[in-house]
Order: C-alpha cells, then sequence, then structure tokens
C-alpha cells in the first residue's frame, strides 16, 4: 500500500533554530498516529509541511503528491483542524456548510446537517455567538461531512472541557474513521487519547526519537515498581526513567527481557504520558 | 470506501463562492454604506424640501422672480435644454458623498484582506479548503473593485431615484406636472449606463493601489496600515529632501504624482481625470454639465486607455497582486 505520508531528511530552519532535522516518516492508511512533543519541538512545523503552508527542505510526499507544488488539489483529500479559534467569527453556520459544499468536491451535506442537528448549533448564528466547545462540534461537522484520506487534528481540543474532548474523539471513532482514512493528531492530553491510537510518534527538539505502533510500545517498554533493595540491581540494567512513590522507586525500561523484570518487582505497562516523560526528560533544561 | 460521490466544481463557481464569502464578511462596508449614505441624504433634501415649503407658504416663494406656481408656463426650450443639463450634473455629483465612501471602504478592505485572516488565524480555516492562492486574492480583487462598486452605483441610482420623486412630488404639491421635466427616460439611462462603464475603467485605474494595499496587507506581521501609507509617504518625503538638497535631478512632484498618489489613492472613483481637464471646467462658461458629461465622455474614456500613466499603473498593479499571491502561499502568521 502506498504510504500516506512519505518524508526523507525533512528539515527545517528558522534563523538559527532548528524547527525539523532530518526527519523520516512513513505513515500507512487506516492508522491514527499521535505526534507528541513538548512545546516548540517541531510539531506545528512538521504538520505545516505536510499541509503545504511551510517551506522546507528534504523529500516529502503526501497522497503521492508535493505539498508544496500540489497544494490546491492535495487539499480534495486532506482535511485539518488547527485549533477551536481558526473559524472566522462573522460567520454564519449555514453560510459556512453553504461554501464548504460549494467549494469541497468530497463534502456531503446532508451528512454534515445531520451531525449538526446533535448539537444545539442553528444555522442562522454566528461563529462569534457559539461557545469554544460548539465551535468545535461546528468545525468537526464541517470535516467529518468530507470524505477525506487524511485529517490533521493539531491541538484540536485546546481549552475544551472534558465532555466536549470526550464527544469529540468519540465522534471521530463511531461516524468517522475507517481502514480508508489516517488521522494524524498532536495534543498535549495524551492520556485521554492514548487508547484510539494505534501508532506514537514521538518529537523532540526537531527529530523523531519515537516511532512505534502502539502494539509494539507495549512488548518494548516496561514499568517496574521496586522495593529500595532491588533498586540497585534495576539501575544496573539502564532504566530510562526513574521516579519514587511511597518509599518505592519506580523504574522505566525499554526492550529488557519481562521476565527479568518480574523478578525484581511488579510489572506494568506503561502510560503515554509516563513514556513521554521519560523520553523527554532534560527538554527544558 | 468512498460514500461520496465526487460533485464537480468548476473553477468558476468555486471563484464566485470565494467572492460571495467577502460579501458576507463586508455586507455593512459594501452594501449598507452606499444604502444609509442614500438614505440619509434623501431625508436631508425632504427635510430641506420641506423647511423650504414652509417658508415659502410664509412669505411667498418666488425664483429668478417667478412664482413658483407660474414657473412651468414660463419655460422656454432654450431654458428646458440648460435645466436638463443642470439636473444631469446635478444627478452625477449628488452621488460624490458615495463615492468617496466607497474610496474608504475598499482602501481599508483591501489593507485587511490578506491581513486580518492571519491576525485571528481564520487563514488556516480557509486555507485547509481545496482553494488556490490565486483565486483566493483575485475574489479579493474582484470584491473590491467590482462587488462594492457596484453596490456603490446601486446607492447612487437609489438616491438619484429618490431625488427626482421627491422633487416630482414638490412639484406637484404646487400643481406642476414635474414629470416630463425630470423623467427624461433616455438622459437617465444613459446617465446609469455611464455609471455602469465607469465600474471597470476605475477598476483598472485602481489596480496599482489595489496591488499595494494587498501586497502590503499579505507581507505585513502586524500594523499594515502603517507600511502601507508611511513608507510611500516616507520615499516622498525623502526624493523631496533629495532634491532640495539638488544632489539629483529629481523630481520630487513627479514622484509623488506618480508614485505616492497612484499608489495610495487611485481608489478614489475617477480620479483618472486629470487636473488638466478639470481645469478646462473653469472656462466651461455657463454650461458645466456638457463639461462634466465631457469629462466623462466615452471618448475621454478611451483616451486615458491609451496613456502609459494608465497602462503602467495596469502593469504595477498586476505585478503587486501576482506578488501578494506568491507571499500569500506561505505566509500564514500574523500578530494580531
Amino acid at each position: 500500500m502506498t504510504a500516506v505520508v512519505q518524508a526523507n531528511g525533512l528539515s527545517k530552519r528558522y534563523g538559527n533554530t532548528v524547527a525539523l532535522d532530518n526527519v523520516n516518516l512513513d505513515i500507512q492508511p487506516g492508522r491514527i498516529v499521535g505526534l507528541v512533543g513538548p512545546n516548540g519541538a517541531g510539531k506545528t512545523t512538521a504538520l505545516k509541511a505536510i499541509l503545504g503552508l511551510a517551506e522546507f527542505d528534504g523529500r516529502l510526499s503526501v497522497l503521492g503528491l508535493d505539498p508544496r507544488t500540489h497544494r490546491t488539489e492535495l487539499m480534495q483529500q486532506v482535511c485539518f483542524i488547527a485549533d477551536v479559534a481558526v473559524l472566522p467569527r462573522w460567520l454564519r453556520v449555514g453560510d459556512a456548510v453553504d461554501f464548504v459544499g460549494g467549494v469541497h468536491p468530497r463534502f456531503s451535506r446532508e451528512k454534515c446537517e445531520k451531525l449538526l442537528a446533535r448539537t444545539k448549533i442553528k444555522p442562522t448564528q454566528r461563529v462569534r455567538e457559539l461557545s469554544k466547545g460548539m465551535i468545535v462540534q461546528l468545525h468537526l461537522a464541517l470535516v467529518m461531512a468530507i470524505d477525506a484520506k487524511l485529517l490533521i487534528l493539531d491541538e484540536p481540543t485546546l481549552g475544551l472541557d472534558i465532555l466536549y474532548r470526550k464527544e469529540f474523539y468519540n465522534n471521530l471513532l463511531s461516524d468517522y474513521f475507517d481502514e480508508q482514512k489516517t488521522i494524524l493528531v498532536t495534543t498535549h492530553q495524551i492520556e485521554e487519547i492514548e487508547h484510539i491510537l494505534t501508532d506514537l510518534l514521538f518529537i523532540k527538539e526537531g527529530r523523531i526519537v519515537l516511532d512505534a505502533t502502539m502494539d509494539a510500545v507495549g512488548e518494548r517498554f516496561a514499568e517496574v515498581m521496586v522495593n529500595p533493595d532491588q533498586a540497585d540491581a534495576a539501575r544496573a540494567l539502564r532504566p530510562l526513567y526513574e521516579r519514587q512513590v511511597f518509599g518505592k522507586s519506580i523504574f522505566l525500561f525499554d526492550g529488557i527481557d519481562k521476565a527479568r523484570l518480574a523478578e525484581l518487582g511488579e510489572l506494568h505497562k506503561p502510560s503515554v504520558a509516563d513514556l513521554f516523560v521519560a523520553t523527554m526528560q532534560g527538554t527544558y533544561a | 470506501m468512498n460514500t461520496n460521490a465526487m460533485k464537480s466544481i468548476t473553477p468558476t463557481s468555486k471563484f464566485l463562492w470565494q467572492v460571495k464569502r467577502e460579501f458576507w464578511e463586508h455586507r455593512g462596508g459594501f452594501l449598507w454604506t452606499p444604502l444609509i449614505i442614500a438614505a440619509v441624504m434623501l431625508a436631508f433634501m425632504a427635510m430641506a424640501l420641506v423647511t423650504a415649503e414652509l417658508t415659502a407658504r410664509q412669505h411667498g416663494f418666488t425664483l429668478n422672480g417667478i412664482h413658483i406656481d407660474q414657473l412651468a408656463s414660463h419655460i422656454d426650450a432654450d431654458e428646458m435644454a440648460k435645466f436638463q443639463g443642470a439636473l444631469d450634473l446635478g444627478l452625477i455629483t449628488m452621488g460624490f458623498p458615495i463615492r468617496i465612501a466607497l474610496f474608504v471602504v475598499v482602501f481599508f478592505y483591501a489593507l485587511g484582506a490578506l491581513y486580518n485572516d492571519r491576525a485571528d488565524r481564520s487563514v488556516l480555516f480557509w486555507k485547509s479548503l481545496p482553494l488556490s492562492d490565486t483565486q483566493t486574492v483575485l475574489s479579493k480583487v474582484a470584491a473590491g473593485l467590482v462587488l462594492a462598486p457596484v453596490f456603490a452605483a446601486i446607492g447612487m441610482i437609489a438616491l438619484q431615484l429618490g431625488f427626482l420623486i421627491l422633487l416630482s412630488l414638490y412639484a406637484g404639491i404646487h400643481g406642476i406636472n414635474a414629470l416630463p421635466y425630470l423623467w427624461s427616460p433616455s438622459h437617465l439611462i444613459a446617465m446609469w449606463v455611464k455609471l455602469a462603464v465607469l465600474i471597470p475603467v476605475n477598476a483598472l485605474w485602481a489596480l496599482p493601489t489595489m496591488g499595494w494595499l494587498l501586497l502590503c496587507s499579505s507581507w505585513a506581521r502586524s500594523k499594515p496600515f502603517l507600511w502601507a501609507v508611511m513608507l510611500p509617504i516616507l520615499a516622498g518625503v525623502l526624493v523631496t529632501w533629495v532634491q532640495l538638497m539638488n544632489a539629483f535631478d529629481l523630481r520630487s512632484g513627479w514622484f509623488w504624482q506618480h508614485i505616492v498618489g497612484r499608489g495610495l489613492l487611485s481608489l478614489i472613483p475617477e480620479s483618472w481625470i486629470s487636473l488638466s481637464s478639470l481645469k478646462a471646467l473653469e472656462h466651461a462658461g455657463d454650461d458645466p454639465g456638457l463639461a462634466i458629461g465631457n469629462l466623462l465622455s466615452f471618448g475621454n474614456i478611451a483616451d486615458q486607455f491609451a496613456s502609459p500613466n494608465f497602462l503602467i499603473g495596469v502593469a504595477a498593479g498586476v505585478a503587486m497582486i501576482a506578488t501578494s499571491i506568491w507571499l500569500r502561499r506561505s505566509r500564514v502568521e500574523a500578530y494580531a
């Protein structure tokens, strides 16, 4: 199958700052990929390059097209939600539906109206009259009514309460996602989306430091809760990360035999958030 | 699983949707401004007529020694022609406030056209749709140079009609049937055709200003107004200063008129009418209507097209619009 996104040696500098440093990516169809990194790690720059919104060095192909030269063509197959604040405030809901229907060949008006009917949004309202949560419902309804191959979400639920956040991802999973579609999402609320991800990408200082499927993550990484007497033995196995809880040490290991680790203490599957903290340590130091 | 059949959408219909979007966003400036000005002017005219009427009732109202009731019977063919000329002149110049408002509206529209959506980040929404930057920028050019002037022309026509109705009513009160004097279909239609023809002429003339404002709008990371206005003015001041120093043989008057003026003020409707031909008006004698008619004659308009001032302006405008399209590709950030 052809890759949805394929990058080789993708680089981008802003003056002396390296935003992307020789990034290689290979995203296959039917995946939900989480692109996770601290602030300023290059997430948004990577997404901008994929969307043809920024110049870059290296090779990048999205659905077989170069986003720099085929942006208009590409946007028929790619949808994009930046964050809640990007819908123009003067726009009326009804006009927004008419407009997207008027310019997007893959937009289904019926589907959009069905999705909006589930919300409290009325066609005569302007975006400025909607709450943050309703704006994102509107944006999601517009985007989900487009039969696109790649959906890019950049902090789509920033500043929303938990009800809207849950609803957002539930809608995406139940009414949108299928094996022909690919979703690439960045967020800081990893713990809320880790169960829906199929793939994980960690980005740190412009480099991809982890690129694995969630299954592989489960196999590679393990967390062990160790009593103080075993701590030195655990440290000898070179853990990625160590933290203290209730007088015990919790160690995070990468690629160490599970049977060996089980001898040291209680074994857990690490959360993506723990993995993230372990991987990113020293970022702001 | 392609559940939705692909609709085919022509570039033309995409373009029209984008012009419509500009209308949605700027309905107030484009549509309501000329209509409200027309309404306010008509209200003032009505008040003036009522005042005149009340004064006349008290003191007996005469015009050039003729009592108004006798006016109709005292007008001969020669006077009638003069009256028509004066009426035409009045109807044309009446639209002046609407034209000035159009200039202000379109000036600020163009300054914000490629900046405001970057400042509020809604550019990210527009850019998430399959719309080319070329079409986006051209739709804004069309909205500013065609759509807004069309609404202004509608406002002017509404104003003229309202004025004629008021005048007819006023005359009617005095038992004069003013219809044959005021409502000459050939004059009115000729005038409206002229208004329509002036739209593309003004649009082409305005291209350098439109291009410059759009260029600043797509380039500036903040304060596009300052860049757009201060840059040419500072350049003009510099040129004047250099000339005062006698360092080079630079003609600062030429610079102010052709660079600063054309770059900032060409959006003023009919500003292509040159000063020299305006001066000719002073010698037009007692028929200024005819002289104005000559200024706006098709012959004079055609002459404009042939002038280097006009053609170089068009070329400069097109070049600056092309540059704004190019900038629009990758400039998505701005500071509000």
